[in-house]
């Protein structure tokens, strides 16, 4: 069940909520990761759900969360990885498809693995839970049955 | 540059350090995990979510209002249709591709360049939902 240990993904997730509650503490601002889509094409769109207030007032700070965990990555790849800079090896395709549901989806659901699985179940919010175990088992189901079919 | 952009680019580093330090960033990981092959990502998110219930649920007993302005508030949201239909198609695309938002952003800084399609296809995601709203 855990061929690598479980350390890497406490001590991971455990810097992660140490970045969102630095945020929080500092700013009451919840460090989600989806609307930053939203936000940033405000800079683009002139369409009104791009333009609603609270998108262009995030976009700043969305965009400085951002590069802030581009350049956490990157200093984790300089300093503490085993395996230094990476390139996944999962199919052009199944990135591209991935991505466009993910981008669709988590702006339909207003939330992601950070938006609802972090900062939504931290304030026992019940519809962050709801949508935690919509997209987990979608998630199982759909690589399983990728799997059954040849596609790892 | 005003303090909060300050502040959520050094929270942002911690965030994308620990992505990268649990894994996350690394696609297959991901899918390892949605797999059942390694269970590890479990404590990734709930590691994550404890130590954020603390910020949000006992740090603002001992303090009137966040250190610089602003408005301590839970992230507390209305279950709609809208949720569970997105959070199902967010979720398909999860499994295709071990993508999802933060850990793809976070991935560029090790040199993941594949996931840039992704990110890319990500923002066109995020513009069709944007087209389904009127105006």
């Amino acid at each position: 069940m855990f061929p690598l240990g479980i350390e890497p993904y406490l001590v991971g997730g455990v810097i992660i909520g140490l970045g969102v509650s630095l945020i929080y503490v500092l700013t009451g601002l919840h460090a989600t990761q989806s609307s930053f889509f939203t936000t940033t094409l405000s800079w683009f769109s002139k369409r009104v759900h791009f333009q609603e207030e609270r998108n262009v007032k995030e976009r700043d700070w969305r965009l400085m969360l951002a590069l802030g965990c581009i350049t956490g990555a990157l200093i984790y790849t300089l300093t503490l990885s085993p395996t230094g800079f990476w390139v996944t090896g999962v199919d052009l395709w199944r990135l591209a498809l991935g991505g466009l549901l993910v981008g669709f989806g988590t702006r339909l659901s207003n939330g992601c693995t950070s938006g609802h699985g972090i900062s939504g179940l931290a304030s026992l919010s019940t519809t962050s839970l709801y949508a935690v175990l919509t997209f987990m088992g979608a998630g199982i189901i759909t690589a399983h049955l990728l799997e059954l079919v040849g596609v790892v | 540059m005003n303090t909060r952009n300050i502040a959520t680019y050094v929270g942002g580093i911690l965030f994308g350090f620990g992505l990268a330090y649990s894994g996350m960033t690394k696609q297959e990981i991901v899918l390892n995990f949605l797999r059942f092959d390694d269970l590890g990502l479990m404590f990734v998110m709930g590691g994550a979510a404890v130590v954020t219930f603390l910020a949000i649920n006992v740090v603002p007993k001992f303090m009137a209002q966040p250190l610089l302005g602003g408005l301590f508030k839970p992230r507390i949201s209305v279950l709609t249709r809208n949720t569970l239909l997105g959070a199902l198609i967010f979720g398909v695309g999860w499994g295709i591709s071990g993508q999802c938002p933060g850990s793809a952003v976070a991935s560029l800084g090790m040199g993941n360049w594949p996931v840039i399609i992704g990110l890319a296809f990500m923002f066109i995601g995020a513009y069709l939902r944007g087209m389904l709203v009127k105006g």
